[in-house]
C-alpha cells in the first residue's frame, strides 16, 4: 500500500515543529508514532501534503513527578507508560488502559499525545484521561496553554487542539492509594473497543468516598459517567449497590451502531461492564 | 572398489522425527525469494483501476490525465489490450448444461463486482502506477446489485450476466437411491412421517463468506526477455498456471515457463489464474519489458476469491433409538459474479462427505451454484469439505436434542464400527481405514467429558452467569486428491496424479523433484526425511526441488491435503525405482546375483558374506560409467507418475469446551482436544503444526471472521483492522494429539494432514456455543457466534426482544476499519 506522495520534516524542537505547522498550513499532518496516520495515508483516506514528525523532539518524551501532578510528555510511548513506577504508583488506571492497546509492536510505537490529539472515541486513552481529569498542555506560536480533558475531546477525531498547535504534554492529578480497573470488551484481542469503561475509586472504610468513571467509545467523544459517580459516592461496596450505580452508565451517552455492535447493545455492555470495573476498582 | 560392510549402529530412522523444518530459517527471515522479491532490470510495475461498485455500466475511460503522470508508461483497457473477448478459465464444469460467463481481464462495458478491474496503469515504478491510477477517471451509470440467493434465483430478478439468461450456474445432484449407492432419500423421508417412531429434523445453516487472508499479498512478474516466456507467481499451481496460460492467451506452451518461488501461504487462496497474471503477461509481451504486479491488503481482500458463502438446508431422519435411516442436504452456493478455477466444484467436494462417519442408508445431495455481484468465491481451506461436516455434526447434535439423547452416544451408535473397514458409504466411497472409537476413546479422556459434564450440569443448577458448553466433532473428510478416473466422472478438467524425480549426484547427494508446490507446508522437510529413510542416505544429503516448469517439468501442485498422499508417494515410487537400478549395478560390481543382495541402510549386501556397496558408491559407478551393466543405461535416476486408487480419510475427534459469559455474550474458548488420525505420521512437529493453524482457521469462522457486504454490495469490513482475524491471544492451548491408522491405499500409510483441523473445528465450536445455551431456550446462532449475536439469541430466548442486529455499518468511530473508504470523513489525525 502506497500513499500519496508527502513531504517529511523532523524537527528538533516544538518551536521548530510549531514553525513547520504554521507553514505547511491546512495540509500539513502531525505525525506521532503514526499507529493510526500510517495506515490512513496508506489507505489514502488522508493525503497530506506535508508530514511533520514529532518523534526527533527529546523533549516531549518521559514522565516525571512535578509536584501534585504527573506530567507525561505527548511522544512518551505506550510501552514507556506501561513499565513506569510513577504512573503506576499515582495514575495506575492509565496503564491498565495502555495495557489493552492493541498489540506489542504498535505499544512501542504509539505514543499517548498521537492517540489523544487523535481522539478515536473507540480508543482506549480518552476515557482514562477525562475521568482522571488530565490537563492537556497546547503549544503555539504565542506560548503554552492548558485545557482541561472535559473541554479537550470536541467531536469524532476533533479536539480543543488549535491550527498551528500541538500537543505537549499531559498532566494527570496523582490518584496515590485509589483503586482503579479498565473493562475492555472488543471482537478480538488486538482489535479496538467496542466499549469500554475506566474506573478509578478511593474506598474509605468499606465505603466509597470518590469516584471517577469514564467511557470508551460510547459517543462522539470519551464520557464522563458523572451519573455512576454520584451515584456510587456514599455507597458501600457492595455488589448490589454497585450494580445500581452502574445503572446510570448510559446517561449522556450517543452510543454509536456499527457492525459489531448495534447501540442497545453497547447501551447495555456499558452497564454490565461498569459494574464489574467498579467492583474490580473498590476490591 | 569393494568396501567390507561393517557392522555400524542402525541410523534412526527419519521418518517419524519432530525435525525442525529446514525451510524455516529462510522463510521466517523473509530473507528469500518471494515472489514480490524479485525484480528484473527494466521492470515496470501497474496497478490495476478498480470499480468501486458491485454492478455498473462502464460509459467512458478518461485516461488522459493519468497517461500524463509522471513515470506513466500506459493506460490500457481490455479494448487497448486487444483482449476483449479472452476469457480466464474454469477447469471444472460440474454438468454439461453449466452456465459459464466470460471473466474478463477488465472488464469493458460492465463491472459485476465490486474490486473488478477496469484499466490498468503501467509505470516505472510502483508508486507511480498507484499516483495514476487515482487519475483514471471512469464513467459509471450505476445498476441493481444482485446480493441475495434466493432473491437471485426469483422470477424477474436483476440478472448478473443477461445474456445467461439465468442467475443459476449449475445444479448438481447426487443421489444414493439414482446411483445405487443406497436406498431413496424421498423413501426414507416418508417413512420417517409416517412412523410415530421416527423424527425427521430440519435446520437450515448459513455458511459465512471468508476471507482466505494468507500472508503473502498475491503477486506476479512476467519476464519476457528470454525464449521462454518467465512468470514468478505467488501462486500455489505453477504447472496449471503454466497450462493455463497457454490456453488462455493462446500461447505455446513450450515458450512458457512458471516460476512459483517461495510463496507464503494460500489456504486454497492461491488456487487461481488471475487476471492481473494474464494482464501482465499481454503487457510484458506488448511492451517488451518484464512487468510486476503486487497487489495490497485491500485489493487482496476486496478482489481476491473468498471462500464459503452456503445456504445449508438439511433434513435428517431417524428412528426413535437413534438409528439414522436419511440425510438430504440442499444447498445454495454463491458463486459471486465468476467463476473460479475449481469454483463450480467447490461444493461438489463436499457432497461425498455429509454422510460422514455414519452409516447412513439415504443419501441425496443437491446444489445449486448462483451467481451475484460480489466477489467470487473458489476453494478456500477444506473446500466443500468443512461446510458438509459442518451441516452433519450440526444436524447430529440436533437430532441428539430431539431424542434426548448425549450427542457423543448418539454418533457412536451411528458411526461406522472399526471392524467394518474397508467401508463403501452411501455416496459410493470406499473409506480403506479408520477406527473412531480409538480416537474418541483418546480425546474424551484427555477432555475429561465426564467431568466437563458435570461441571455443565452445576452452573446450571447455579444459574451462573457463565455457562458451560460442550462441543462435539467426530469429523472425516476426503482427501489426496485424487484419483484421476474419479475426477473425469466429475468432469473435472485434469487428473489427480502426481510427479517426482530423482538424480543421484556423483557424489552420493540426492535432489529430488516434486510436481507438488508448497507455500508452506513444509514439503523440503518432510519428503526429505521419507527418502533419506528410503535411500539409506543422510536427511542433509537430500534438496528437494520444486515450484519451476523448468526443474520439475511435470505435476499438479499443492491443494486438497494431496502433497503427501499423492506427491509423496510418487517421491517414493522413483526411489524404488532407482534402488531397483542401483540393484542392477550393485550386483554387477559386486559380481552376484540380484536376488542374493539385500538393501539396507543405503548398503546392498551380499546375503551371508560381508561384501557390500553403499548406493553413493553405486551412483558414482552409475557417473563414471566404467563398469556397468550392458542391459542398462549408466544412470540411476527415475522418475514416477503416480495416480492414487483412492482418496485418503483421515478422522478424528475434536472437543470444545466454550464458556459462554450470559451477562455479555462473550464466548470464551477454554479448552479444545483433538485426537486426528492421520496414519503415518512422517515428522510430527509438522502434523502439529498443520493441526494448529487449521484449528485457528475453522474456529475463525465459528466465532470471528464473516465479510460483510452492504446493501450498494460494498464489502464494508475490507482491511485487517474490521474483518477481525483471531491472533494467539484469542485461542486457547490446543491439546493435540495423534493416533495412527495407516492408509491401505499407499505405501507409506499416509493420510492428509493440512486440512483436518479448519474441517473439524467450526463444528464443535458452535456445537459447544449452543450447548451453552440450549437450556435457557436458545436454538441456533448464526455463525460467527459474536458476542452480540449470542447476547440476542439470549433475549429473544427469554422473551425480551432487542432491535435488529442490522446497523449502520457506514458509522465512524470504532477505530479506522469504521473509516470507509468510500466515502471518507475529514478527520483530524495524529
Amino acid at each position: 500500500m502506497i500513499p500519496a506522495k508527502f513531504d517529511y520534516v523532523k524537527p528538533a524542537s516544538v518551536a521548530d515543529a510549531v514553525r513547520a505547522l504554521r507553514e505547511g498550513g491546512d495540509d500539513a499532518k502531525i505525525i506521532a508514532g503514526g499507529q493510526s496516520l500510517l495506515p490512513v495515508l496508506r489507505l489514502r483516506l488522508a493525503a497530506p501534503s506535508l508530514v511533520i514528525d514529532l518523534g526527533g523532539i527529546a523533549e516531549l518524551r518521559g514522565i516525571r513527578d512535578d509536584g501534585d501532578r504527573i506530567a507525561i510528555g505527548a511522544m512518551t510511548s505506550y510501552y514507556d507508560i506501561l513499565r513506569d513506577d510513577l504512573v503506576k504508583q499515582h495514575v495506575a488506571l492509565l496503564g491498565q488502559a495502555t495495557e489493552t492497546v492493541a498489540d506489542n509492536q504498535v505499544r512501542h510505537r504509539g505514543t499517548l499525545g498521537g492517540a489523544l490529539a487523535h481522539a478515536d472515541p473507540a480508543g482506549d486513552l480518552g476515557a482514562p484521561a477525562l475521568a482522571l481529569d488530565a490537563e492537556m498542555v497546547i503549544a503555539g506560536e504565542s506560548g503554552t496553554r492548558t485545557v482541561p480533558a472535559a473541554e479537550f475531546f470536541v467531536d469524532y477525531f476533533t479536539t480543543a487542539i488549535g491550527e498551528g498547535e500541538i500537543l505537549t504534554e499531559i498532566r494527570f492529578p496523582k490518584y496515590t492509594g485509589w483503586g482503579s480497573h479498565y473493562e475492555k470488551f472488543n471482537r478480538t484481542a488486538q482489535a479496538w473497543s467496542m466499549c469500554a469503561v475506566a474506573v478509578a475509586v478511593r474506598v474509605d472504610g468499606g465505603s466509597i468516598a470518590e469516584a471517577r468513571v469514564g467511557l470508551t467509545n460510547m459517543g462522539t467523544t470519551p464520557i464522563r459517567a458523572t451519573g455512576v459517580e454520584q451515584a456510587l459516592v456514599g455507597q458501600q461496596a457492595t455488589a448490589e449497590a454497585i450494580r445500581a450505580a452502574a445503572d446510570r452508565a448510559t446517561e449522556g451517552t450517543a452510543a454509536p451502531s456499527d457492525a459489531d455492535a448495534a447501540a442497545d447493545y453497547r447501551e447495555h455492555l456499558a452497564r454490565v461492564l461498569t459494574g464489574r470495573a467498579v467492583l474490580a476498582a473498590a476490591g | 572398489m569393494t568396501t567390507t560392510a561393517e557392522p555400524t549402529t542402525t541410523p534412526s530412522p527419519e521418518v517419524g522425527k519432530a525435525r525442525v523444518r529446514k525451510e524455516d530459517a529462510r522463510l521466517i527471515t523473509g530473507r528469500t525469494r518471494y515472489t514480490d522479491a524479485i525484480t528484473p532490470q527494466g521492470t515496470l510495475h501497474i496497478h490495476v483501476v478498480r470499480s468501486p461498485l458491485a454492478h455498473a455500466k462502464v460509459l467512458g475511460v478518461d485516461k488522459s490525465e493519468a497517461a500524463a503522470s509522471p513515470g506513466v508508461i500506459g493506460v490500457y483497457t481490455a479494448a487497448d489490450l486487444g483482449v476483449e473477448s479472452v476469457g480466464l478459465p474454469c477447469a471444472w464444469p460440474i454438468t454439461p448444461d453449466m452456465k459459464a460467463p466470460q471473466r474478463p481481464l477488465l472488464a469493458s462495458s460492465t463491472v459485476h463486482f465490486a474490486g473488478e478491474g477496469v484499466a490498468v496503469v503501467v509505470a516505472r515504478s510502483a508508486a507511480e502506477a498507484r499516483d495514476a491510477a487515482d487519475l483514471v477517471d471512469v464513467d459509471y451509470e450505476e445498476l441493481e446489485p444482485v446480493l441475495d440467493m434466493e432473491a437471485a434465483l426469483a422470477e424477474g430478478a436483476t440478472l448478473v450476466h443477461p445474456d445467461l439468461g439465468t442467475n443459476e450456474n449449475a445444479t448438481w445432484v447426487l443421489d444414493s437411491g439414482e446411483a445405487g449407492t443406497g436406498g431413496r432419500i424421498g423413501d426414507a423421508i416418508a417413512a420417517a412421517e409416517a412412523d410415530p417412531d421416527s423424527v425427521v429434523v430440519k435446520r437450515r445453516f448459513r455458511q459465512q463468506r471468508l476471507i482466505p487472508a494468507f500472508m503473502e499479498p498475491r503477486s506476479c512478474v512476467v519476464d519476457p526477455s528470454g525464449e521462454q516466456l518467465t512468470i514468478y507467481a505467488a501462486t500455489q499451481v505453477p504447472h496449471i498456471l503454466r497450462t493455463m496460460t497457454t490456453v488462455t492467451m493462446g500461447l505455446n506452451e513450450s515458450k512458457v515457463r512458471v516460476i512459483a518461488p517461495d510463496v507464503g501461504g494460500g489456504f486454497g487462496g492461491k488456487i487461481g489464474v488471475l487476471p492481473e497474471e494474464m494482464l501482465c503477461v499481454a503487457l510484458a509481451n506488448k511492451l517488451r519489458r518484464p512487468v510486476k504486479w503486487t497487489e495490497t491488503r485491500s485489493e487482496s481482500m476486496l478482489a481476491a476469491h473468498h471462500g464459503r458463502d452456503q445456504i445449508q438446508d438439511i433434513t435428517i431422519t431417524a428412528k426413535r433409538d437413534g438409528t439414522v435411516t436419511g440425510l438430504d442436504v440442499h444447498l445454495l452456493a454463491d458463486m459471486g459474479a465468476y467463476l473460479g478455477l475449481v469454483g463450480p466444484g467447490v461444493p461438489i467436494l463436499g457432497a461425498f462427505m455429509y454422510n460422514a462417519i455414519y452409516k447412513i442408508p439415504a443419501l441425496k445431495f443437491s446444489c445449486t451454484n448462483v451467481f451475484t455481484t460480489k466477489t467470487l468465491t473458489d476453494a478456500y481451506r477444506g473446500a466443500g469439505r468443512p461446510e458438509a461436516t459442518f451441516a452433519i455434526e450440526r444436524i447430529m447434535d440436533e437430532l441428539a436434542v430431539e431424542l434426548g439423547r448425549d450427542p457423543m452416544d448418539l454418533r457412536k451408535q451411528n458411526w461406522i464400527p472399526h471392524e467394518e473397514f474397508p467401508f463403501t458409504t452411501v455416496a459410493g466411497l470406499t473409506y480403506d481405514s479408520g477406527n473412531y472409537e480409538q480416537a474418541t476413546a483418546q480425546a474424551v479422556e484427555m477432555f475429561d467429558y465426564d467431568g466437563l459434564r458435570r461441571e455443565q450440569e452445576e452452573r446450571r443448577r447455579n444459574n451462573d452467569p457463565v455457562q458451560l458448553g460442550i462441543g462435539i466433532s467426530t469429523f472425516t473428510e476426503m482427501c489426496g486428491i485424487a484419483p484421476s478416473r474419479l475426477l473425469g466422472s466429475l468432469s473435472y478438467g485434469a487428473g489427480g496424479w502426481e510427479a517426482a524425480s530423482v538424480r543421484m549426484l556423483a557424489t552420493g547427494k540426492v535432489e529430488v523433484t516434486t510436481g507438488a508446490s508448497p507455500h508452506g507446508q513444509g514439503h523440503e522437510t518432510a519428503f526429505s526425511q521419507i527418502v533419506a529413510d528410503q535411500l539409506g542416505v543422510p536427511f542433509e544429503d537430500v534438496e528437494i526441488l520444486h515450484g519451476d516448469t523448468q526443474v520439475s517439468p511435470k505435476g499438479l501442485d499443492t491443494y486438497g491435503s494431496r502433497s503427501l498422499v499423492v506427491g509423496g508417494i510418487a517421491v517414493v515410487k522413483a526411489v524404488d525405482k532407482v534402488i531397483a537400478k542401483a540393484r542392477k549395478i550393485a550386483a554387477h560390481l559386486l559380481e552376484a546375483s540380484e536376488d542374493d543382495l539385500e538393501f539396507a541402510d543405503g548398503t546392498f549386501t551380499v546375503r551371508g558374506t560381508d561384501k557390500g556397496k553403499a548406493i553413493q558408491e553405486i551412483a558414482f559407478a552409475a557417473f563414471v560409467a566404467h563398469d556397468y551393466p550392458e542391459d542398462m543405461e549408466p544412470s540411476l535416476d527415475a522418475d514416477a507418475v503416480y495416480d492414487p486408487e483412492n482418496f485418503s480419510y483421515p478422522h478424528g475427534t475434536h472437543l470444545a469446551a466454550v464458556e459462554i459469559d450470559t451477562e455479555t455474550g462473550r464466548v470464551h474458548l477454554r479448552k479444545y482436544v483433538c485426537v486426528d488420525d492421520v496414519g503415518t505420521v512422517i515428522n510430527p512437529l509438522i502434523v502439529e503444526g498443520q493441526v494448529h493453524g487449521g484449528l485457528a482457521q475453522g474456529i475463525a469462522q465459528a466465532l470471528f471472521e464473516e465479510a460483510n457486504y452492504d446493501e450498494q454490495g460494498t464489502l464494508v469490513n475490507g482491511t485487517l483492522v474490521d474483518y477481525t482475524l483471531p491472533s494467539a491471544a484469542d485461542l486457547p492451548n490446543f491439546d493435540t494429539a495423534v493416533v495412527s491408522t495407516p492408509a491401505t491405499s499407499n505405501p507409506l500409510g499416509v493420510k492428509g494432514v493440512g486440512e483436518a483441523g479448519t474441517i473439524a473445528s467450526t463444528p464443535a465450536i458452535v456445537n459447544g456455543v449452543l450447548d451453552a445455551l440450549r437450556h435457557l431456550g436458545v436454538r441456533d446462532i448464526e455463525m460467527p457466534t459474536t458476542s452480540q449475536r449470542v447476547w440476542r439469541a439470549i433475549q429473544e430466548a427469554q422473551g425480551r426482544s432487542t432491535q435488529q442486529t442490522p446497523v449502520d455499518t457506514h458509522s465512524p468511530g470504532a477505530g479506522l476499519g469504521s473509516i470507509d473508504p468510500n466515502n471518507p470523513q475529514e478527520e483530524e489525525v495524529q
